[in-house]
């Protein structure tokens, strides 16, 4: 099968790989997918005073489209409010990285992932806020 | 020789590129000045140099296998032989029986082979192998039941290499008075075949996995005793009734002299291959969380069948683009399952879906092998670098224990 450019650009290049502390009050952890599938995306966001998402970080165990489809999506979210981001869907994705469709499971692995880090920050400010 | 030629091709499983000296003997039977007549034409000059040609084949084809010529008949490749094989034994002998045995690790050839036989109401018994891909021969002879017709078991696995025993198995089929059917597709020129000693009854042959054309193979049939088959495919009554149409002089003539060489070539090419294999596997094997499939004893030469944790195997081949090699992982394929070949040797999700397969050949070189070895362990190391369960694997989480959200 032959990739994108673009595909190919992201694997090889791959934007913002890292770790975020999964404890700090302002950082989001999302979780998706599973060994046995074959793929397994982490992504990370923190957010600032403002409720901005300054810093994303990712990291994927899966396919070439995996690994670029959570590579665009960390960019794609940084300098967005929560729901802004919530609001990415996966046909972004693979209009961007033309995604054939075999491969656009990863395009909604990507967008789970933005869910579940979203609904992880929230947990967490709701927590903070019934504290205090 | 002696050089790296890029892109590396180490895929010789999937088929090879037909030697030179057996490209030159197919391109004498084509042309008007070349040996192009019809086999089957009796009664002229074109017709029995054609028939001579396959003759010879014929020889050369049963020499490797220790079989009469009169034991071979020609067949579109290993698939359609194993199709002749099985379902071909399978209806001759229904009235006796409908059980068949085989093994999970076998090919697709043979596996959907069986699957159509289980909708015409035949039953199919498929073991598991051991760890290692070897079959436990008591587990065979436990499945034997009072009607059981058939056992079909490969020799050498395409995907890891191993070697079954097959003349103890063709001795407990023999001596249960049932048939024995061997896909021996990856075999010629890679380990020795001989059908007496082995007790097989059925074998299925091709040529395109040892540097010989695409489009043909063989079935041996036994003689004595006197196996039949019903035939698969109908008309003019070639090959004895067991498989209609021209034979295609040209292709036969190709097998005919690629396992001709084999016979002739193998010690020293296996030697060779051998010393290029265990570079790759010293190579590699010192990296951190790397794993052999299948057994290492029990295997042809030119294998090597690596398991990656935490790296998937399609994102790997494409880190090493300039290197040719499969992957047991899904994305390869149309289905989202890993490897059903590592699957059975009970690999878990994560290795069978982070494996490769290494096979060399013929025309692999040392440098090859190095170029390999250091693009490997720089694209396992990227891959690592991004990979979440690498993390977590160094953070010490069994990742057995953590709750995936499957989708
Ligand atoms: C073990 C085995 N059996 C059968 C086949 C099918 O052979 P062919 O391509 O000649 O039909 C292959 C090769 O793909 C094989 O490796």
């Amino acid at each position: 099968m032959a990739y994108s450019d673009k595909v190919i650009d992201h694997y090889e290049n791959p934007r913002n790989v890292g770790k975020l502390d999964a404890d700090n009050a302002n950082v989001g952890t999302g979780m998706v997918g599973a060994p046995a599938c074959g793929d397994v995306m982490r992504l990370q966001i923190q957010v600032d005073a403002n409720g901005v998402i300054e810093d994303a970080k990712f990291k994927t165990y899966g396919c070439g489209s995996a690994i670029a489809s959570s590579s665009l999506v960390t960019e794609m979210v940084k300098g967005k409010t929560l729901d802004e981001a919530a609001a990415i869907k996966n046909m972004e994705i693979v209009e961007e990285l033309a995604l054939p469709p075999v491969k656009i499971h990863c395009s909604v692995l990507a967008e789970d992932a933005i869910a579940a880090a979203i609904a992880d920050i929230r947990q967490k400010q709701g927590k903070a806020e019934s504290a205090a | 020789m002696g050089n790296l030629n890029i892109p590396v091709y180490l895929d010789y499983s999937a088929t090879t590129p037909v030697d030179e000296r057996v490209a030159k003997a197919m391109m004498d039977c084509l042309t008007v000045q070349g040996n192009f007549g019809n086999p089957a034409s009796r009664s002229h000059v074109f017709g029995w140099k054609a028939e001579d040609a396959v003759t010879e084949a014929r020889a050369n084809v049963a020499k490797l296998i220790g079989a009469n010529p009169k034991e071979i008949v020609w067949t579109s490749g290993a698939t359609e032989a194993d199709n002749l094989a099985i379902k071909g034994a399978a209806h001759f002998n229904a009235s006796k029986g409908k059980h068949i045995i085989t093994v999970k690790t076998e090919h697709k050839a043979v596996l959907d082979t069986c699957r159509q036989l289980e909708r015409e109401g035949f039953e199919v018994t498929y073991l598991d192998p051991e760890d290692n891909g070897l079959l436990d021969i008591t587990k065979l002879a436990d499945a034997i039941r009072e009607d059981t017709t058939l056992v079909s078991v490969m020799h050498v696995n395409n995907e890891i290499g191993v070697i079954q025993d097959i003349a103890a198995i063709g001795a407990l089929t023999r001596s249960k008075k049932i048939l024995f059917h061997v896909d021996a597709a990856q075999s010629p020129g890679k380990v020795a075949i001989d059908v007496e000693a082995m007790n097989v009854d059925l074998m299925s042959l091709c040529a395109h996995k040892a540097y010989g054309p695409k489009g043909i193979g063989a079935l041996y049939v036994r003689r004595k005793p006197r196996v039949r088959i019903e035939a698969q495919i109908h008309g003019g009554g070639h090959e004895r009734g067991m498989r209609s149409g021209t034979l295609a002089t040209h292709q036969i003539v190709g097998m005919g002299e690629c396992f001709r060489l084999a016979h002739e070539e193998m010690e020293e090419e296996n030697k060779r291959i051998e010393k290029m294999r265990d570079r790759l596997w010293d190579g590699l094997k010192d990296m951190e969380e790397v794993y052999l499939n299948g057994d290492l004893e029990q295997r042809i030469p030119g294998n090597m069948n690596i398991s990656f944790n935490f790296v998937e195997g399609e994102s790997l081949m494409m880190s090493l683009k300039d290197i040719a090699v499969s992957s047991g992982s899904a994305c390869t394929s149309d289905s989202l399952e890993p490897s059903y070949v590592l699957r059975a040797l009970g690999r878990n999700d994560e290795l069978a879906h982070s494996s490769l397969r290494f096979t060399l050949g013929r025309f692999s070189t040392m440098e090859e092998v190095d170029f390999t070895v250091k693009e490997v362990r720089k694209a396992v190391e990227h891959l690592r670098n991004l990979s979440p369960l690498w993390d977590m694997h160094k953070d010490g989480i069994d990742l057995d224990t953590v709750q995936w959200a499957a989708h």
